[in-house]
């Protein structure tokens, strides 16, 4: 691998086995500066060992990694000065007030005693737990201990942010939150490694994908290149009288880039769109056309089908091999 | 890459837009040329290094334990009530068949439940690390730039609040039955010393244990089948000349049994012997052993 200046994290034959498991099976990376890398995979797929070989909490069997220029394996602390990790289930200490969390972090990264109390002010009105900052973080919500976790991450002004599924298990208010709190990271200059189980959040806020599965990479491309493959967003609708599926059809297909829409279910008509005026200027013409509708709705593949595509079967195949 | 540029608020349910108004980061601030400044990346750790890193850390992370001591009072009961309920029951339960007087006995005892009672306290920090360790915190420590050895350290150092709350309670309710110290203040407080110093050296046996195994209860079994011997194979509770022959060979080497001795010496002016240097060595010992054996089992254990 050539050594690139500009790659903040560069992964070459990352291999790693826990008994018989194979986790990781040689597993390539690379993230530029200033970008976002997605890793998108199932549970299982490995998502979780590389990057605990690239905050260096665990050594991998083979392979290489570079983090902030330096090696994760032979210049560990060097690493650890230049990360911030979050984890997928949210490292901190329960016992302890979303202050304490802070200020003991910023006590362990160096920072004297009142500079770490202004760092953890800063952070906790960042993230919006000024109010709840004196209680211990075991009477938090879910969602706030994914801000305390990612606040006590970035106390140290990380050049490199490691986010572990950062969404798994918060509702869909609370993850768009953690989008806008994950686009203003990188807007500041981070360099982050975002990994997930959904496409959308991987094409909502990555420059570049890669797909694993099975310790193995499947799959590396733009958000764009990948949908490519695996199909764009697709309209689906059904009419609430079942008669006027054919009507609806005709203006599916008029709107639709792909021609025909399929009947995915039965009464439920599903075609591809490319454009992003498609949802609205089918909600016109049906309208105009006097068709009511019970379902309608726009979305990227699930993961299972963008695995199916892929590697010709579904995720699910895959699961519960190693958390 | 998708911009949402209606994303005005970007932790959370925040009200305010860093983009738009900085937060004033002060001091912290250097070298960050733009963006919201609160999160800036620095290509350097936040802070220059200091000295004597470890010891730093570990005294931070001391203090984490005492903060979640402070919040659970209810795990002090093993060195707060316990040597009060031991004294209570040895002294006039066996007191007077032992030594003749509940006074002569008390006199002879309390040494070896202060001893008995840390040893038992030692259990706790194996039981309590084994738990910690599966809670990502763990993790957040792993990932810093701190010396793997300090969460150990600090776990460690941080009981020695408990030692001495040991130490208080144990000599507030001998008092209160009528134990007298025979030398004076200064020696009490050097028996007392070295109680807490073997403490904490005895923790690193529990630590590795708790490093060890898998389950906190299978800790809690394991130390209390090393801890039980060591206190009742011993001169605890009886003269060490009481005991079979065969058995003596153990108790003479048993390090409860010099602790004890030490502390007779210092507390009640009994001939003291060797019995101080003999407890430093095993002091030393044992943190010689098991502290590394504990950071080997701590660094495997991911």
């Amino acid at each position: 691998m050539t050594t690139h200046h500009d790659l903040v994290i560069e992964a070459e034959g990352l291999t790693k086995s826990f008994g018989t498991t194979k986790a990781l099976q040689g597993v390539d990376l690379s993230v530029a500066r200033g970008t976002v890398l997605g890793v998108l995979g199932p549970n299982g797929a490995g998502k979780t060992t590389a990057v605990r070989i690239l905050a260096t909490l665990l050594t991998a069997d083979g392979g290489h990694a570079r983090v902030a220029g330096h090696d994760v394996a032979h210049d560990a602390q060097r690493v650890r000065q230049s990360i911030g990790l979050t984890g997928q289930y949210a490292s901190v200490d329960e016992d302890l007030t979303g202050r304490q969390n802070i200020v003991m972090i910023g006590r362990l990264l160096d920072l004297r005693a009142p500079a770490a109390r202004q760092r953890a002010a800063e952070l906790l009105e960042w993230f919006d737990l000024t109010d709840a900052a004196d209680r211990p973080a075991k009477t938090y919500s879910g969602g706030m201990r994914r801000r305390l976790d990612l606040a006590s991450s970035l106390v140290g002004r990380p050049e490199v942010i490691f986010l572990d599924e950062p969404t798994t298990g918060l509702d869909p208010s609370k993850r768009e939150d953690m989008w806008n709190v994950i686009r203003s990271l990188v807007a500041d200059g981070s360099t982050v490694l975002l990994t997930t189980q959904y496409l959308d959040e991987a094409d909502a806020l990555a420059d570049e994908i890669t797909v694993i599965d099975h310790g193995r990479v499947i799959a590396h491309d733009t958000p764009e290149g990948l949908k490519r493959i695996v199909g764009g967003q697709t309209l689906e609708v059904r009419p609430s009288d079942v008669t006027r599926l054919a009507e609806t059809a005709t203006i599916l297909a008029a709107v639709s880039a792909a021609g025909a829409p399929e009947e995915s279910r039965k009464g439920l008509l599903s075609v591809p769109v490319s454009d992003g005026d498609a949802l609205s200027a089918t909600v016109a013409r049906l309208a105009s056309a006097g068709i009511a509708v019970t379902e309608m709705s726009l979305h990227l593949p699930s993961l299972d089908e963008v695995f199916f595509t892929l590697t010709g079967r579904t995720s699910s195949d895959t699961t519960e091999e190693v958390a | 890459m998708t911009t949402n540029t209606a994303a005005t608020n970007p932790a959370a349910d925040l009200t305010a837009d860093p983009a738009a108004s900085p937060p004033s980061v002060g001091p912290l601030r250097q070298g960050d040329a733009s963006g919201s400044g609160v999160v800036v990346a620095v290509p350097v750790a936040a802070a220059k290094p200091r000295p004597l890193p470890l010891l730093r850390h570990s005294l931070t992370l001391a203090k984490r334990s005492l903060i979640k001591t402070w919040r659970t009072p209810e795990a002090l009961i093993d060195v707060t009530l316990q040597p009060v309920i031991f004294l209570v029951i040895f002294v006039y339960i066996f007191g007077g068949a032992v030594a003749g007087s509940t006074g002569d006995y008390l006199q002879f005892l309390l040494p070896g439940i202060l001893a008995q009672t840390i040893a038992q306290g030692a259990i706790a920090i194996g039981v309590n690390l084994n738990t910690d360790l599966e809670k990502g915190i763990f993790d957040r420590f792993r990932s810093l730039p701190i010396p793997r050895s300090a969460p150990l350290i600090g776990a460690v150092l941080g009981d020695v609040v408990r030692y001495v709350l040991v130490t208080i309670s144990t000599f507030a309710i001998g008092y209160a039955m009528g134990f007298r110290i025979q030398t004076n203040v200064a020696s009490a407080v050097a028996g007392c010393l070295l109680a807490v110093l073997f403490a904490l050296s005895l923790s690193w046996v529990s630590v590795f244990v708790g490093m060890k195994v898998r389950t906190s209860g299978a800790v809690q079994g394991i130390m209390f089948l090393l801890v039980m011997p060591l206190s009742f194979a011993s001169n605890v509770f009886v003269p060490t000349g009481s005991l079979p022959g065969w058995m003596q060979g153990f108790v003479n080497v048993n390090p409860l049994t010099h602790l004890v001795a030490s502390m007779r010496g210092l507390f009640l002016g009994e001939p003291i012997g060797n019995h101080v240097w003999w407890t430093l060595v095993w002091c030393v010992g044992l943190v010689a052993v098991f502290l590394p054996l504990a950071m080997r089992a701590y660094r495997r254990k991911v």
